[in-house]
């Protein structure tokens, strides 16, 4: 067998490797779409995604409220409602802390610094129940006020890793310039630096939102009342209570809530895969 | 005189009032709940009758009940399956990636979609769906002459349904391998290849030292996200059957927001950090030994 041959063999088994996976990975998302439009019994007997006879009740139902003053379309405005202050104030706490980290000496800063990585590695389960307590001591349970607050203050300490690594890539050189022409450190910040991170801010935001979008355990512990139920407990609430399961109502819900995270990903996938590249391999 | 100090002292340190606001947060929110929950893991603790009793009997229960160890047990068995088999795969998909073939961003897109959604709700109703008795698995094992597993109701078939929920995820961890494997240098594989060295030498003995730095990463925060895995268990299991999957996680939540024993939920969450702990300080001394960092100082 010649080179050429060889090489051409190890292409083929390649792709085919890689488009049995794929399929086998994206298949039961493609089902799903399609068990929207299928009765029950058809979604327990075909493994075929597309449905014989096409229903619609699904996505009718789907909107329909399961009693109590909450609907889909309420939950998931819930979810960007915090979402939305939580990406905003996460960008912003952890630009400001990351150029501390990144640019500045003074008494402390290592140490510090060691304690933020440290915080990476501490798991959130330690935290949970202790959380709650004093939250709860604050009054502010039942509200979003546990799951939006601490983003003010940097709490997402990966987002501030992540921009202090970025921040350490941009020229000190446009700084001196800067300082020269009389700005300030605040100003130095806002018209030098956050015009150079702003790729890197875009990933940040686009994670957070993913995340914040996707949180399950923050509003199951701190949410009771169920017309201030966040999308991703009112879709576990309709999955254990739906009685006589209609499985093509519950799978319309959870695609609809899931759409508005797959139109992000794909307008700024490119910006997504950067900034897990960036974020893992810089450390 | 005195002022003109104050304020050197303050141009000194200007970066310090930049990490004011995360200080703060890190006192209050990390901190503080942190040291209140050791303290907390000494007593009964109760949301609403408080504390009435002081000691170690949180963590004798711990290590004499039945259903926590099963629970640690049940959650080292977890990790022991689901993070080896997420870096291989990741690794495995990450290097034919690699190759430059046409088409490699669709199918980098299409390989990190189910981690996008997979934390989501909607990802844990479509595993119930598609791990159902009639569900799409089985109707695919049927198909092809097999007989219907009953997943959720057998031990391992429910943990194996939950571990393939982790293991599905791969995409970031081959995200970061991708961007690793782009650094290997192709020098080294055209040396190989002239030595007559194959395609499965030049990954053991090329690639995969040469990565080692990001294999020890991924494994670092693989081992500290199985560890505290909820939601597949919580949702797709619920635990089940017989405890099966009840992983030490499920127990925590259930202490301290069921049942409001704050004591007993602390002690059990500081227990699970420090094996956590313990394994990641195994991982770093044992770097030594087989990671290989290119620059002399490390990192």
């Amino acid at each position: 067998m010649t080179r050429e041959q060889k090489a051409k063999i190890s292409a083929v088994v390649r792709y085919a490797v890689l488009v049995a996976i794929g399929f086998i990975m994206v298949y039961p998302l493609i089902w799903m779409v399609g068990a929207t439009f299928k009765t029950n019994s058809e979604i327990f007997t075909s493994a075929w995604f597309w449905p014989k006879n096409p229903v619609f009740d699904g996505y009718e139902n789907a909107f329909k409220s399961y009693g109590g003053k909450i609907n889909l379309l309420t939950s998931m405005i819930n979810t960007y409602k915090v979402v939305v202050p939580k990406v905003i104030f996460t960008l912003i706490s952890a630009t400001v802390t990351a150029y501390g980290f990144a640019r500045f000496n003074f008494k402390g800063k290592n140490s510090l610094f060691a304690l933020m990585m440290a915080t990476l590695f501490l798991p959130q389960v330690v935290l949970n129940a202790p959380q709650y307590i004093m939250f709860n001591q604050w009054g502010w349970t039942n509200s979003y006020l546990p799951l939006v607050i601490p983003s003010l203050f940097a709490a997402d300490t990966y987002f501030v890793y992540m921009l202090v690594q970025f921040t350490r890539s941009i020229p000190k050189e446009l700084e001196e310039a800067a300082k020269i022409d009389g700005c300030n450190a605040l100003k130095t910040l806002w018209y030098v630096i956050v015009p150079m991170l702003k790729p890197s801010l875009v990933s940040c935001a686009l994670f957070q939102f993913m995340w914040t979008s996707n949180d399950f355990m923050g509003p199951l512990i701190y949410i009771s009342d169920m017309p201030k139920y966040t999308n991703s407990i009112y879709l576990r609430m309709s999955m254990d209570g739906d009685v006589g399961f209609q499985w093509n109502r519950i799978l319309a819900m959870s695609l609809i809530s899931v759409i508005p995270s797959l139109i992000v990903f794909f307008c700024a996938q490119d910006s997504f895969i950067d900034g897990i590249a960036a974020g893992g391999v810089k450390g | 005189m005195q002022k003109k100090s104050i304020s050197k002292i303050m141009a000194e340190n200007v970066g310090f009032f930049f990490v004011i606001p995360w200080l703060i947060g890190f006192c209050l929110f990390k901190v503080y709940p942190f040291a209140s929950s050791l303290y907390y893991s000494f007593t009964n603790y109760d949301l609403f009758t408080g504390i009435t009793k002081t000691g170690i009997m949180n963590y004798q229960k711990i290590f004499t009940n039945d259903d926590i160890i099963r629970a640690f047990a049940v959650t080292f068995k977890y990790a022991i399956f689901d993070v080896p088999m997420k870096l291989a795969f990741a690794l495995f998909i990450a290097y034919i990636l690699n190759f430059k073939l046409k088409g490699v961003n669709f199918f980098r897109t299409a390989y990190y979609i189910p981690s996008i959604l997979g934390g989501s709700i909607a990802i844990a109703i479509l595993w119930r769906a598609v791990f159902n008795t009639d569900g799409l698995i089985n109707t695919v094992v049927t198909f092809f002459g097999g007989e219907k597993i009953n997943w959720m109701a057998s031990a391992n078939g429910a943990l194996f349904v939950i571990v393939l929920l982790r293991v599905w995820q791969f995409g970031s961890a081959m995200v970061i391998f991708l961007a690793a494997l782009k650094g290997v240098s192709e020098d080294l594989y055209e040396a190989a290849s002239i030595d007559g060295a194959g395609k499965w030498t030049q990954f053991f003995k090329i690639t995969v030292p040469i990565i080692t730095p990001i294999i020890f990463y991924n494994l670092i925060t693989q081992l500290c996200q199985a560890f505290q895995e909820f939601n597949g268990p919580f949702l797709v299991t619920k635990g089940g059957p017989n405890g099966a999957t009840t992983l030490i996680s499920i127990l925590i939540y259930n202490n301290a927001f069921l049942r409001h024993k704050m004591g007993m939920a602390s002690a059990q969450a500081w227990v699970l950090f420090l094996i956590v702990m313990t394994l990641t300080a195994v991982a770093f001394i044992s770097q030594k030994k087989w990671v290989y960092y290119s620059d002399e100082d490390g990192r």
